[in-house]
């Protein structure tokens, strides 16, 4: 018994020498090693050896049966690898066609600029108030030390809707409007950002509506100083830390002392170009210590609170942010300009 | 206002700093300066010649060739095309490498064969603005006064080598309207003296009171009124010097009177006003308010409706001027007058802008009395004026003034301690300092031991009336450069945004990461477009402005949608044919024809979607937007708002959409079911107008979604137990809604129910028309424990024979 296995063992060996494909390795797996298999029959004969030969035959079926396994599972291994690796050749793709890119739209420039300086004040504790763009006369004008027939009325033309409602021409009425439901607390600091509109003849730096962004900041012992030390810090944090800001003494109905407020100009660093016409500053902002008259009109008594309010435009900050050529391609919302704004 | 460098000099020494200098000076300190301008436009070698003689050109009718001594004594020969050159005259004379503005170099030349050795200018052919130029000088060669120097370079005879400084005034600074203001403004800035010019009057004997008198009847118009007579003048052309000085400042000149009172106005700040005084028969002057019906035909020679808030100078019965803002036409001075009556006032600044305003006349009279001249100078003012049309025009003065006042000028006084300066600017000036500075702005005070300085605001400033002024003026005198930076002191609050405000920047930041690009539009519109979608609008009237600047723009918007269709159309014509956008914003609805308050502002939130959803690509095709594209715009942001269960939609058929795809947007709010707006198709014939692909819209109201949004995530235990799924598809009628299958599937089986998805909906000839299948998928689970399959069975059992016999379903096998 021990030379038939012995015999199998070679055969099956050298038969396995010649397997060309998995079928027929498939094949002499079941006709050596399957159940009705030629191990199997010869190994049923083991019934009539003796106690002492039937473990000894035992083992010889065993090595014979690891032998030819072990030569199957080399083959089987061997045909597997090189079905992987034909799949593999055939698996090429050019790589350099466009993938499917993610939905890109876009917040429009001026939101993102008005949501930026939103967002730095918000760092600096303020808090957002707004109001309508709708607005009496008195809170746009009145309230803010700017009685009927007053010259510098003339500063700002006006959309009048009847004698008293007008489209408000600064986001000011937010301010009085925040002062008043205040109540006479203190502190006050909000910013108000906003749609205004005033009449103006459009053309590339001029628009009959364009948005703003004004601050207010009542408490106790507010001095302009530290007017002054907050918008550096609102420059700094906008147009980098090496931006400076220079003030300029102006005339606001509703501040006093007043001031306009130039920054490095973002371009040149201050060193002069054709963007800041040489002198190193660009504008952007307006500000002054709020007017006791505004004061006494909102609630408060200006022998005991003093407060600082400031005023800027997005537009002329998107337009220098983003070196836009013309504000009126804010409005205008042509899809190929709008497009440029879809990055961080 | 524009400012003369040479002529500032003669208030004020200006020595040591050039015009741009100057302008940066006034400029850091509070008076802005727009502009240096040179008066010399370009011109060198210009000088003043002599011409000795004048012949026809023998070639050309239209040439004379002119000899011309300039002073070198050689004769020069100047071929001259002007009509009205003649010898005997003095004119410029541009000499052979002269440059005129432009750098047009002068070189010889031959003319029709005849040498020309220079050129004859003309005023603008020396770059003077034309409309500035006395009526003589705008055609032809200039001629200059006899008594021109021969030879003089022409720059100094027209005081162009000059600059002029343009300020940009601000309201309060109306004290910088004349040139002695201005003076005092450099003085405060440097510290120099300003020099007042000095005027002497050589009365005659005749009393003024004899000839006129002056009466105020409308007293609070008119603080102040004052005359004076001028005998014997001889009205005409002004001497050089007075010419460029009103040229320099952009006023033309017209005549020795007239110039004056010009003159003496920007010098003072005070306007004046000449009448021919034998216009005044009766010599008298009323002062007062005009009556209805009354008219005046101006110096324009425009005839004026008089209204009677208007303030007038009569003749005692007619009107004969318009009180501080222009002279009547019947009592002006002409070539023939001979006597002259002076006018010098302070008129009411509300009274005059508010004329000024309606008659839509400014003047540089009106915009000085509007913002209140100086009290203080009005007699200066017209002393000034008197003394030099005396000694322009041969006139003789009379002696004395006339005048007629209402009101006593009253001092200001405001106090201001050292303390409350340096605690509002956050500075440490001290007593010195500020002393000094109010001894620059020659403000009178007094100072006591508590550092309180007690001021008397000078009456040409008066801006000056509380303490804040006068801690504005040591600010900006001091330098807005020497305050320090700071930080406010106190409490440190955090800011925030508001509700409404985070849910705008979500939903910006979800549809911009969709792929939709936000829009901002004008808020106004045409009326025609407020009712394209009168839904939208809510049936509710657009807002007029009062005074549009076109019709399309002339009322303020009732959606937004109507605005994105634009833009979409805008952008089609740029072969954008596919857009996705939406905006944020207010619209204005009024239930009023007029308004009497204001009008509701609502916030919403509009899409539009056209074309393509995406473009074709190699590896897919291109895809068309559908109705199901928007209104996943809003299930999206509903789920996000925490509001899916709170919508529902029907369908709808608003004006301008399509009738058979458009659903109403209902938000369940505790009062109950609202319509908050709509999304649908527009209407095809719209499309065609507007001519855009399949489009479709959405608007819906967001303040509402404000109120009821709910941002609070709340945990739930991710489930323990498997679910069961069971598929359905039922044939039912076209028209039964999916919405109504689900609900019932919901009604019935809601014990165990987690969700029903519909996920098939099939038409087609196998079920025959007017049918169509509607697939469901329900999953079954317990939160508890494992279901068994007999009780998902069971409830699934009954979900589906309620289905069947609501809406004569038939279960598909």
């Amino acid at each position: 018994m021990k030379e038939r296995l012995e015999g199998l063992r070679t055969e099956a060996l050298q038969e396995l020498q010649h397997v060309d494909t998995p079928q027929q390795l498939n094949d002499l797996r079941v006709k050596y090693l399957g159940k009705k298999g030629a191990l199997t029959e010869i190994l049923r004969g083991m019934g009539g050896l003796s106690a002492e030969e039937r473990p000894i035959i035992g083992q010889v079926g065993n090595d014979v049966r690891a032998a030819i396994e072990s030569v199957i599972n080399e083959k089987q291994d061997a045909f597997q690898q090189a079905e992987t690796n034909n799949r593999l050749l055939a698996e090429t793709l050019d790589v350099t066609l466009p993938g499917k890119a993610l939905p890109t739209g876009s917040v429009h420039p001026l939101n993102k600029v008005a949501q930026e300086i939103e967002d730095v004040f918000i760092g600096l504790g303020y808090t957002i108030a707004e109001g309508p763009e709708v607005e009496t006369d008195y809170y746009n004008f009145e309230a803010l030390n700017l009685p009927k027939n007053h010259p510098a009325r003339d500063m700002q033309d006006s959309f009048y809707v009847t004698d008293d409602i007008l489209m408000r021409t600064h986001t000011s009425p937010v301010q009085v409007r925040t002062m008043k439901a205040m109540n006479g607390q203190t502190p006050v600091k909000v910013i108000c950002p906003g749609k205004v509109y005033r009449r103006d003849d459009d053309d590339a730096t001029h628009s009959f509506q364009f948005n703003q962004i004004e601050g207010l900041v009542i408490g106790k012992n507010i001095r302009m100083s530290d007017l002054k030390g907050t918008l550096l810090q609102f420059v700094q944090q906008m147009f980098g830390a090496q931006a400076q800001i220079r003030l300029r003494p102006s005339f606001f109905p509703f501040t006093e002392p007043s001031a306009e407020v130039d920054v490095t100009c973002v371009q040149c660093g201050g060193k002069g170009c054709r963007m800041c016409k040489h002198t190193g500053w660009l504008e952007i902002l307006g500000c002054g210590m709020v007017h006791p008259r505004v004061l006494e009109m909102g609630g408060y008594d200006p022998e005991e609170v003093s407060g600082f309010a400031f005023g800027m435009g997005v537009e002329r900050i998107a337009l220098l942010k983003y070196g836009i050529d013309d504000i009126r391609h804010f409005y205008t919302n042509d899809l190929r300009f709008l497009g440029q704004f879809a990055r961080m | 206002m524009r400012v003369s460098y040479k002529w500032l000099n003669e208030y004020i020494d200006l020595s040591g700093f050039t015009g741009e200098e100057l302008a940066e000076k006034m400029t850091r300190g509070g008076i802005e300066i727009d502009v240096v301008e040179s008066r010399n436009k370009g011109v060198n070698g210009v000088v003043v010649g002599y011409v000795k003689s004048k012949e026809k050109h023998p070639d050309a009718d239209k040439l004379n060739v002119c000899k011309v001594d300039v002073g070198t004594g050689e004769e020069l020969q100047i071929v001259c095309g002007a009509k009205n050159v003649d010898a005997g005259q003095l004119v410029p004379v541009a000499v052979i490498g002269a440059v005129l503005p432009g750098d047009f170099k002068i070189k010889r030349a031959k003319l029709r064969g005849v040498e020309s050795q220079g050129m004859i200018c003309s005023a603008k052919e020396l770059g003077l603005n034309e409309k500035l130029l006395p009526k003589e000088q705008q055609e032809g060669i200039l001629v200059l006064p006899a008594a021109t120097k021969i030879g003089t370079p022409i720059g100094e005879v027209l005081g162009i080598d000059d600059q002029v400084l343009e300020l940009d005034l601000t309201p309060n600074r109306s004290d910088c309207l004349s040139m002695i203001g201005v003076a005092y403004e450099i003085g405060a800035l440097t510290g120099r003296e300003v020099r007042l010019p000095e005027t002497v009057i050589n009365h005659t004997s005749v009393s003024t009171e004899s000839l006129v008198s002056v009466k105020i009847s409308a007293e609070e118009h008119c603080s102040h009124y004052s005359a004076r007579y001028i005998k014997g003048v001889k009205v005409g052309e002004s001497p050089l010097w007075l010419q460029n000085r009103l040229i320099a400042a952009g006023i033309r000149p017209i005549s020795n009177v007239v110039d004056v009172t010009n003159f003496v106005m920007l010098e003072y700040g005070q306007p004046l006003h000449a009448f021919d005084a034998d216009r005044l028969p009766g010599g008298r002057i009323d002062v007062r308010l005009a009556k209805a019906g009354e008219t005046l035909v101006t110096l324009d020679d425009q005839e004026r409706k008089l209204e009677p808030h208007m303030l007038v100078i009569t003749d005692g019965e007619k009107p004969i001027a318009l009180a501080g803002v222009m002279g009547g036409a019947s009592t002006e001075v002409t070539g023939e007058t001979v006597n002259i009556l002076l006018e010098s006032a302070k008129f009411d600044g509300g009274t005059v802008r508010k004329t000024s305003r309606q008659l839509g006349l400014r003047s540089e009279s009106s915009i000085r009395f509007e913002k209140e001249v100086d009290p203080a100078r009005v007699i200066p003012a017209l002393d000034r004026a008197a003394s030099l049309i005396a000694q322009l025009s041969e006139g003789l003065v009379t002696e004395g003034i006339v005048e007629a006042s209402t009101a006593a000028v009253k001092p200001v006084q405001v106090p201001v301690s050292l303390e409350k300066i340096n605690g509002y600017l956050g500075t440490e000036l001290s007593r010195l300092e500020v002393q000094t500075i109010f001894g620059r702005l020659h403000f009178e005070y007094e100072l006591s031991d508590s550092n309180v300085f007690t001021v008397n605001a000078p009456t040409r400033r008066g801006d000056i009336t509380r303490a804040v002024d006068l801690i504005e003026e040591v600010a900006r005198l001091h330098g807005y450069d020497e305050i320090p930076t700071t930080l406010i002191h106190g409490d440190v609050v955090p800011g925030s945004l508001t509700k409404p405000q985070s849910i705008r920047r979500e939903l910006r930041k979800r549809l911009s990461d969709a792929g939709l690009h936000e829009v901002v539009s004008y808020s106004f519109t045409g009326p025609e477009r407020t009712k394209l979608f009168p839904a939208l609008a809510e049936h509710t009237n657009p807002v007029k402005l009062a005074m549009p600047m076109s019709e399309d723009r002339s009322v303020l918007r009732t959606t937004l949608v109507v605005q994105l269709l634009e833009t979409a159309a805008y952008n089609r014509n740029r072969k954008n044919e596919s857009a996705a956008l939406f905006e944020i914003g207010s619209v204005f609805h009024t239930d009023e024809e007029q308004l009497t308050r204001l009008p509701q502002e609502k916030h919403r939130f509009a899409a539009l979607l056209t074309g393509n959803r995406t473009e074709a690509q190699w590896n897919a095709k291109a895809s068309q937007v559908d109705f199901y594209d928007a209104k996943g715009i809003l299930e999206t942001i509903f789920a996000v708002l925490g509001l899916t269960a709170s919508v529902s939609y029907e369908a709808a058929q608003p004006e301008h959409f399509h009738p058979g795809r458009t659903a109403a947007v209902l938000l369940h709010t505790p009062k109950g079911n609202e319509v908050i707006g709509y999304v649908g198709q527009l209407h095809p014939a719209l499309q065609l107008q507007a001519d855009l692909a399949d489009t479709y819209v959405l608007e819906i109201g967001l303040d509402l979604i404000y109120e009821l949004a709910d941002s609070g995530i709340e945990y739930k235990v991710l489930p323990r137990y498997p679910a069961m799924q069971r598929d359905i598809a039922l044939v039912v009628d076209h028209e039964v809604a999916a919405a109504k299958l689900t609900g019932v599937a919901w009604e019935i089986g809601s014990e165990l129910l987690e969700s029903v998805r519909v996920f098939d909906v099939y038409t087609g000839e196998k079920l025959g028309a007017g049918k169509k299948s509607v697939a469901l998928s329900l999953i079954y689970r317990h939160g508890e424990r494992t279901l068994t399959d007999e009780e998902v069975t069971e409830l699934h059992g009954k979900v589906v024979l309620q289905l069947e016999q609501s809406f004569a379903a038939e279960l598909r096998k």
